[in-house]
């Protein structure tokens, strides 16, 4: 394939592809979707959420669960960075901390499929020092 | 953070929060004048004139789940590593630019990185915010912007794996076309080639 260089060509590429099958129709409401949030301050960033993030946005879709992949800021967990809200249909979000490769690999293959839950879970009533005073 | 692009990254998220809905991150560099300066300005709610004064400090900020604030600290002393340093302008209702000026020859300055997976994340989950990207290097000069991108291509956001990679090649392809320097491409070609 010709290399990708203008607007041009990314839109000879976009009317290729959608002449093909490769165009999946996505589900709008956020609501009927998996959604992850990757907290992305300087915490996560300098923790690897930057990496996290690419592998959710690229396997949720490559394993084809409907999902909406955002950033976030700072939730106060940066002890724990890098750190991922999960918010499955339906349900209460769950915060996973020290996210990693393999245990984003387990958040998409056992939670955001099966909803069993996996280590590294912050709990609910953490609360920041911050916060306690 | 071990890359200039982690730095940009984590300077853009205080533009988000200040509400802006135009992001410009600008990359000047020049071996002959040993320069490599970075510029990331916003139209977002400025900062107040107390806080601007001491915002490098890692202790000031306004947040409140936490009582620091390293993202610009950082910069700064990535900036002024190399003998550069850090302005920050800004003014209350109309935005903030923040210049990093570093040596491109000095030893500790660190690569760009991967710019172009920093751009697809930010295109990719702020649809409200236009992103705009220049570098220009002795070589010649690339702009991108994220608002015109979807105008041209007719898309209301980039939720798309397969358009935001073929965004990534695009820009990739320009930023190596003008030779901008240290550059990480990881494998983002063999994905769609």
């Amino acid at each position: 394939m010709s290399k990708i260089t203008s607007l041009a060509d990314l839109k000879k590429k976009r009317e290729e592809l959608k002449s093909g099958l490769d165009i999946r129709v996505k589900a709008i409401d956020p609501e009927n979707v998996v959604q992850v949030k990757v907290a992305m301050a300087t915490c996560g960033i300098a923790s690897g959420a930057k990496a996290i993030m690419e592998f959710f946005m690229e396997q949720l879709d490559r394993r084809n669960v409907a999902a909406v992949v955002t950033q976030t800021g700072c939730m106060g967990y940066c002890y724990a960075e890098p750190t991922v809200e999960v918010k499955l249909p339906g349900q209460d979000p769950v915060v996973f901390g020290f996210v990693d490769l393999k245990r984003a690999d387990q958040i998409i293959e056992k939670y955001v499929k099966t909803g069993e839950l996996v280590d590294g879970i912050i709990p609910v009533n953490y609360q920041t020092i911050d916060l306690k005073e | 953070m071990k890359e200039l692009s982690l730095n940009i990254l984590d300077i853009v998220q205080n533009s988000i929060r200040a509400k802006a809905d135009e992001i410009s991150v600008g990359i000047n560099e020049s071996a002959d004048d040993d320069l490599y300066q970075i510029i990331i300005s916003d139209n977002g709610i400025g900062i107040p004139g107390q806080i601007l004064k001491n915002v490098t400090d890692p202790f000031v900020t306004t947040r409140t789940r936490r009582k620091m604030g390293l993202g610009l600290s950082l910069l700064k002393y990535h900036a002024e590593l190399t003998g550069g340093g850090l302005a920050i302008n800004s003014e209350e209702g109309k935005g903030t630019e923040v210049n990093a000026t570093l040596s491109d020859k000095h030893i500790d300055r660190q690569p760009l990185g991967d710019i172009v997976g920093v751009l697809l994340i930010l295109i990719a989950s702020n649809e409200g915010i236009n992103f705009i990207y220049h570098h220009k290097t002795e070589k010649g000069e690339y702009r991108f912007s994220s608002k015109e991108t979807k105008e041209y291509l007719g898309v209301d956001k980039f939720d798309d794996r397969y358009l935001l990679e073929e965004i990534g090649c695009m820009i990739g392809e320009n930023l190596k076309e003008i030779e901008a320097s240290g550059l990480d491409l990881k494998e983002r070609y063999k994905k769609i080639l």
